[in-house]
Order: C-alpha cells, then structure tokens, then sequence
C-alpha cells in the first residue's frame, strides 16, 4: 500500500512538471508569434482608424474617415475588382491544369524524377527571379512568344501585341504567371491525395467494369476533393494577398488595370507615405483570411471526428 | 476495361501521355530554359532580331557574368542573404523544436487548438503587416538594415516550422522516452539528449524550409530596405538591375538562375515532408 501512495504521489509530481514544461517550451515561440504577428496586426487596425503618415512621430484618431475616403476612391474598387478577377480566374484554372498534370503524373513511367524536378522549378525558384524571366519573355521588343508565334504564322506581320502594356492582355499575363507559379505546389499536393487513395478501391472498381471516366468522376475526384480544397485554399491566400508578381511585372499599370489591394495598399502606404490608407486598404485582405481559416477549421474538426 | 483492350489504342494513349506531360513541362521549364540561353548570350545577338533567337548566333559567352560580379553589388547581395538566412534558421530552430515537441508531447486539448491556431498565423500575409512593420522597425532603430530582416522573418518561420516539427515528433515511438527516463533522464533530459538527436531529418527539413522562405522573402525586403549594398537578392536584383531604361538582360537572368537553380535541387529532394505538412489533417 505505501508503495502505491508513494508511486501516485510520484506520478502526481510527475504530472505536473510535464505541464509547466510543456508551458515552459512553448512559451517563448508564442510570445514571439504574438509579439510580431498579433501586436502589428492590432496596430494596423490602429492605424487604419488615424492619420498615420511616414514623416509625422503623432498621430490622431479619425475614426471611420481612411475607410470613407477609399470608399470614394475609384482605383480603390478597380483595385479590389482586379484582385478578384487575378484570384478566381487563377485558381480556376491552377485547379483545373493541377489535376490533370497530377492524373498524368500518378503513372510510372522513366524520367519521372527529372519531370517532376522541371515542373516543380516555378515553386521552388525565388518567386521575384523566376517572374523576372517572364519579364524578359513579355520583353515589348524582343518577346519571344510574338517571335515564335510569328515564325509558325499565327502572327501576321502586323501583329505585335504589347503583353504589359495593353490592359486585358496585362490582367490575362499576370494570371499566366500566377498560374505558373502556382501550379506545382497545387500539383504535389493533389498527388499527395492521389496516392493516398487505397489501391483496393481502384481494384474493386476496375473488377465492376468501371470505365475511365466512371473511374475519375465517380471515384478519384470525390475522394481527392478535400486535399484538392486545400490546394485551392492556400492558391487563393497566396494569390489574392500576393504583391510580387504584379509588382516586378506591371506595378498596376497599365491605367491601374493589374493594381490589386496589396499593390495598392504598398504604392499608398509605403511609397506614397500615407501608412493609414496603406493599412486601411491592406485590411480589405482580411475578410478573405478569416474566410480562409474558417474552412481550415471546419476540415481541421473533422479529421478529428475521422 | 476500355484503356487496355487494343494495341492501337494503348499507342494512343501513351502518347496523350507524352503530349499532356510535354506541354506541361513546357510551360513550367521554359522561362528556366530561356534565362539560361539569355546567360550566355552576347548582348548584339540578344538585341539582333534576324536569327533565331532559341540559338546562339554568335559564340557564348560568359562576359554578362562577368559584369554581374564584378560590375554590381550581386556578391555582396548573395553574401547579406545568406547572413540573414542562417540567422533566421537559429532563431527558427531555438523557437520551433520545443515548441513542436511540447505540442507533440506535453500539451492536452488545448494543445490540439493552440496548434492550429499557431498554423492559421502563417497565413497572415505580410502585405497586412508591412505597414505597421515600417513604423516598428523605424522605432527600434533598424530601418535599412538586415538586423530588421532577421527579427521579423521568423515570425512566418516559426509557425509553420513549429507545425512541421510537431508532425515529426509524433510519429517518434513514446517508449523511447519512457525508455530514457526510466534510465533516469528528467523529461526535459530526454527531450534534448535523445529525441532531439534522433529527429535530424526533421530538423533538417526545418532548416531548408525556414532558408528558402528567406531566399524568397520580397515584400518585407523592399519595403524596410533602402540602400542597395543592403539588399538580399530577392530584392536587390528585380529594383536595382532592372531600374533605367537600360536592361541588362544576360547579367539578370544570370542572376535569376544562380539563385533559383541550387534552392530547386535542394527543395525537390524534401517537398514530399512539406506537403505533408501543407495537407496534415486532410490526408489520413
């Protein structure tokens, strides 16, 4: 009996120091994560509501004023509109082309790896490098997509278009880019689910006679569709809060008719020097995040219950 | 069934298979493919619009290198990222690992919501941050400076790291601690002496991971970063050598593919581990 009492006296300490130590080894990493992601986001707020500009050390609170006078102004909807439009087309067709690239990548066939290597380039390469090479590629003089669609004859001798500097070829060269950029990761991640499919069901199903088509609609799409949900949830974060390509390509032109919100939100507050419509603009990002998240919970909750 | 019946039509679809794949690869590869043929071009074969620009009219040469090392501040930019990127992987690795291992291990329920909710900050973009960013950074003193880089890149480092390595930790059998501790090791003991060394492969995707996310950093970059010999190379090629009128095409694709070359053969050997880590929860 003394032995029990002294093993759960022992157990009890025991338990309690894993505790305060679990608490101890995390602490610093949350402090930090609060420190420099939760403090600047309350400040943003912050800002958004005062007259914060880059040369004053004061500031005043305004109220709801940044929030009306961006509502007024039309490069602030047209702004919003692009993102829309960059973000839905883009990952559209990321989705669309990711499945099909993960269907013809789930074969075996040799070369595999330097296949996958090449495809995966776009992700894996600086983001602000690799669209530089595009800018090259988009070059208004020397593009060599207008060359070789020239040579081939789909181009007659007077046709030149001006990739970045027409407005719909603008929008749709930049979607190009995101596309490109981030159809690898998409690509690797509805693999990931590909493979993860047990091969007992593809048996079962080819032993019913089920066609190809039966196979991909009946079977392959609605099992792959919750990994295909998170491609497309990070594809749309990345995409809608992203600032790069539109930046090294077009910064907004022409006409403001690539400008997206974090463009917008960088051209105000940092070089314009207005950091209160900066952080108001960049706010409007925000509904789209906890839109984001709230799905990642709800997927999170139910792979618990599974 | 129908797939596989003829030779004729195994034929067909191996080669929509090659075509599919192709056209694919084309479109991924080929800017990678063109910055390579700009490298080494010289720059009257470059501007000349008679030949066919996939060839070299005249001879390669390797004298738009020459001007990227010797004639801009590219060096100095591949020396400040790696300063900041090593940095960044200290703090990342001193906050992350007992952070992991305590959501791995130590914590309850609350465990379970504090780990989703240190992923939900990753995807907190720096295009809302930035802002407020400017103005902490200008307060502590450290604008145009790389110090201001190495204490604000953890804050996207940490929380995905830490979500990466509490995967890892719970896929280490228990009885290995238990194991320890009985040989008289605290917890703590048999965290840093006998987990720790056993989860290198873990740590070293963190360490990867962690650097090329500072290789590719942008948006922080430019807007804390002023002066040019304090770029990282993100940042220091596409504002300094594409600024004028005058593009010095072969220097920056040089510069485009010495950077993004290495980081893609050392990504492609972990990204299998960072998909995983993406996709936990949605694949079980």
């Amino acid at each position: 009996m003394s032995a029990d009492v002294v093993r759960a006296r022992g157990l009890r300490r025991f338990i309690d120091d894993e505790r305060w130590l679990g608490r101890l080894l995390i602490a610093p990493a949350v402090i930090y994560i609060v420190a420099l992601v939760g403090f600047p986001f309350l400040l943003a707020i912050y800002y958004s509501l005062s007259d914060a500009t880059v040369g004053s050390r004061t500031l005043h609170f305004v109220g709801l004023r940044n929030f009306r006078l961006i509502m007024d102004n039309p490069t602030f909807w047209e702004s919003l509109r692009n993102a829309i439009v960059f973000t839905l087309v883009s990952q559209v067709l990321v989705v669309v082309l990711a499945k099909i690239l993960a269907l013809a990548l789930n074969k075996n066939f040799r070369g595999k790896w330097l296949v996958r290597f090449l495809i995966l380039l776009p992700w894996v390469a600086p983001i602000s490098l690799g669209v530089i090479g595009w800018l090259w590629i988009f070059d208004p003089v020397y593009s060599i997509i207008n060359w070789g669609m020239r040579a081939i004859g789909v181009f007659g001798p007077d046709t030149w278009p001006i990739w970045l500097g027409q407005p719909k070829l603008a929008m749709a060269s930049v979607i190009m880019v995101d596309v490109w950029r981030l159809l690898p990761l998409a690509t690797v991640i509805i693999l990931a689910g590909l493979s993860s499919i047990p091969q007992d069901i593809n048996d079962a199903a080819a032993v019913d006679g089920a066609g190809f088509w039966r196979h991909l609609f009946r079977i392959t799409v609605p099992l792959v569709m919750p990994i295909m949900l998170v491609a497309l949830l990070f594809g749309i974060v990345f995409t809608f809060t992203d600032m790069i390509v539109i930046f090294v390509l077009t910064r907004g032109g022409p006409y403001d008719t690539t400008q997206v919100l974090a463009s917008y939100a960088f051209f105000t507050g940092i070089q314009g020097g207005d950091l209160a419509d900066g952080a108001a603009i960049s706010l409007f990002l925000f509904p789209v995040l906890v839109g984001v998240a709230a799905l990642f919970l709800t997927m999170a909750r139910r792979a618990e219950v599974t | 069934m129908e797939m596989t019946s003829t030779p004729l039509r195994r034929w067909l679809s191996r080669g929509g298979h090659f075509v599919i794949l192709a056209a694919f690869v084309t479109f991924c590869a080929f800017p990678f493919y063109w910055m390579l043929i700009t490298t080494f071009k010289d720059t009257h074969d470059l501007i000349s619009t008679t030949g066919n620009p996939f060839l070299f009219n005249n001879p390669p040469t390797l004298e738009n290198l020459r001007v990227l090392f010797v004639d801009t501040q590219f060096g100095r930019w591949l020396i400040n990222t790696v300063v900041v990127g090593l940095s960044v992987v200290a703090i990342t690795l001193v906050l992350a690992v007992p952070a992991g291992y305590s959501l791995a291990r130590l914590a309850g329920r609350w465990g379970q919501q504090l780990a989703i909710g240190i992923f939900l900050t990753y995807l907190i973009p720096p295009t809302i941050l930035f802002i407020p960013f400017s103005r902490i950074i200008g307060a502590f003193g450290l604008q145009d400076s790389l110090w201001s880089l190495v204490l604000v890149y953890p804050s996207f480092t940490v929380p995905f790291c830490t979500w990466l390595l509490m995967g890892f930790f719970k896929t280490i059998p228990k009885d290995i601690e238990e194991a320890a501790m009985i040989d008289g090791l605290s917890r703590f003991g048999a965290f840093f002496k006998v987990v720790v060394p056993i989860s290198m492969p873990g740590l070293l995707t963190v360490v990867i991971f962690a650097f090329t996310l500072v290789m590719q950093e942008f948006v922080y970059a430019l807007t804390f970063i002023t002066s040019s010999s304090q770029y990282t190379v993100s940042v220091g090629v596409p504002t300094f050598l594409v600024r004028g009128d005058v593009y010095f095409w072969g220097s920056l694709m040089g510069a485009c593919l010495i950077v993004s070359i290495p980081i893609a053969i050392i990504y492609n050997f972990f990204v299998d581990r960072f998909v995983a880590g993406f996709t936990v929860g949605a694949i079980k």
